[in-house]
């Protein structure tokens, strides 16, 4: 196993290819939920943490059973269903056994099931042909990437809302503006990976 | 509501991107060619057309408690049916969507719809909404999708502009130029509504399936 590409995977994931800010998965939550720093925190944990589930969850299915049988056609039925039924059932669990998680969690997982950056981190697994190792450096990498795009521009929101814009540019446009000046500055990492190992 | 009425308020006057401010992100991410903006509209229409007419066919049938994982269901199924066709005769669209096509599934647009409207209409009242839904959401990307590319890289629908193909403003077919061209358009319908379109309307939480419990955890 290379460190090396499993840290270009997570560098590449966390900084260059954002999810929310250069891949444009995810952006509803983002934008619903970053207008409180403690909401953004905790639904980014929530976040990596199905992240990571569905990545265990999905990609054994499709080596194992979708490939092994031919039924790659199935991939998109079979994956939202695993989704749906891991974050039903994570939070059952939790609810059980661990209800400190829960309380901070628990609020999060009902709206995991219809995010995009979700069923994208799946999907992007099995189309980047990645072992299951780099899959799930992958998955972490994804959802640190939303953590800290999230972070960063919950701060910036707060600033914001008590901006003086034109009356036309008042609340979603000034924020929309405020995500695009975001997603310019991540853009200035675009060369760190090529230049990461010399 | 005349039928009328149901046929043409999703293009201008609840417009699901616009006005609702759903689906932002494939809205974001196909809008930088008018062409790929068509293709992926036809798309969602399709999927739309699909959902609500079976919905709408199925609604005594299918149990209350167990609807949404029905309808994601159903959905994902008609996803399925247009990642295939699009697959075997449309292929370079099928690549330029790239991982958008199956995420339709994902989108809240489609899925509201189905728990907003088909299922307490009838069917033919269901197909018009599907109408209206995804032609709004088609103008909404040609819209997103015109700014990008007429400034971004010179051309509308590949036609090439005398002038600006030459001093085009690359950034604009970026990631950013999506944001900043979709607050210009939020921008522009707050001036002309002089601000009552969107006066009440927070970020995607209206008609989403999920703002009940959203609300509940005190998220919005």
């Amino acid at each position: 196993m290379d460190v090396k590409v499993l840290l270009v995977i997570m560098m590449s994931a966390i900084l260059v290819n954002n999810y929310v800010l250069s891949q444009f998965l995810g952006v509803c939550p983002f934008l619903g939920v970053s207008k409180d720093r403690k909401n953004a925190v905790g639904m980014s944990v929530a976040v990596i943490f199905v992240m990571l589930l569905a990545t265990v969850a999905t990609w054994p299915i499709q080596h194992y059973l979708l490939d092994r049988y031919n039924l790659g056609y199935m991939q998109t039925i079979v994956f939202i269903l695993i989704i749906a039924t891991l974050v039903q059932l994570v939070e059952i669990v939790l609810k059980r056994y661990s209800p400190s998680l829960y309380s901070a969690l628990g609020v999060y997982l009902p709206l995991m099931a219809t995010n995009c950056a979700i069923f994208g981190v799946t999907i992007t697994n099995i189309k980047g042909e990645m072992t299951f190792i780099e899959s799930l450096v992958n998955a972490l990498g994804a959802g640190t990437g939303f953590l800290l795009a999230m972070v960063v521009f919950s701060g910036i929101r707060e600033h914001t809302e008590n901006a003086d814009p034109p009356p036309s540019f008042k609340g979603i446009p000034i924020t929309l503006f405020s995500v695009a000046i975001l997603s310019l500055a991540f853009f200035g990492f675009s060369g760190v990976i090529e230049n990461m190992f010399g | 509501m005349s039928r009328l009425n149901i046929l043409t308020k999703g293009f201008i006057k609840e417009n699901p991107v616009l006005i609702f401010l759903l689906g932002m992100c494939p809205a974001l991410a196909v809008s930088t060619q008018v062409s790929n903006a068509l293709g992926m509209g036809a798309a969602t229409t399709f999927v739309l057309l699909g959902s609500n007419t079976v919905i709408a066919l199925l609604r005594n049938v299918i149990p209350n408690k167990v609807r949404i994982p029905c309808y994601i269901v159903l959905i994902a199924g008609f996803v399925t049916l247009v990642q295939m066709f699009t697959e075997a005769y449309v292929y370079t669209l099928y690549q330029a969507l790239g991982i958008f096509l199956p995420l339709i599934v994902v989108n809240c647009i489609v899925l509201s719809r189905a728990e907003i409207f088909a299922q307490k209409n009838t069917v033919f009242n269901s197909i018009l909404d599907a109408i209206s839904t995804g032609g709004g959401f088609t103008i909404a990307l040609l819209a997103i999708a015109s700014i990008r590319e007429i400034l971004g890289s010179g051309t509308w629908f590949g036609l090439e502009i005398p002038v600006l193909a030459a001093e085009n403003i690359p950034i604009f077919v970026m990631a950013p130029g999506g944001f900043a061209a979709f607050g210009i358009i939020v921008a522009i319908i707050n001036k002309v509504s002089k601000g009552k379109a969107l006066k009440k309307k927070e970020f995607g939480c209206e008609g989403c399936p999920s703002a009940q419990t959203c609300v509940k955890g005190g998220v919005e």
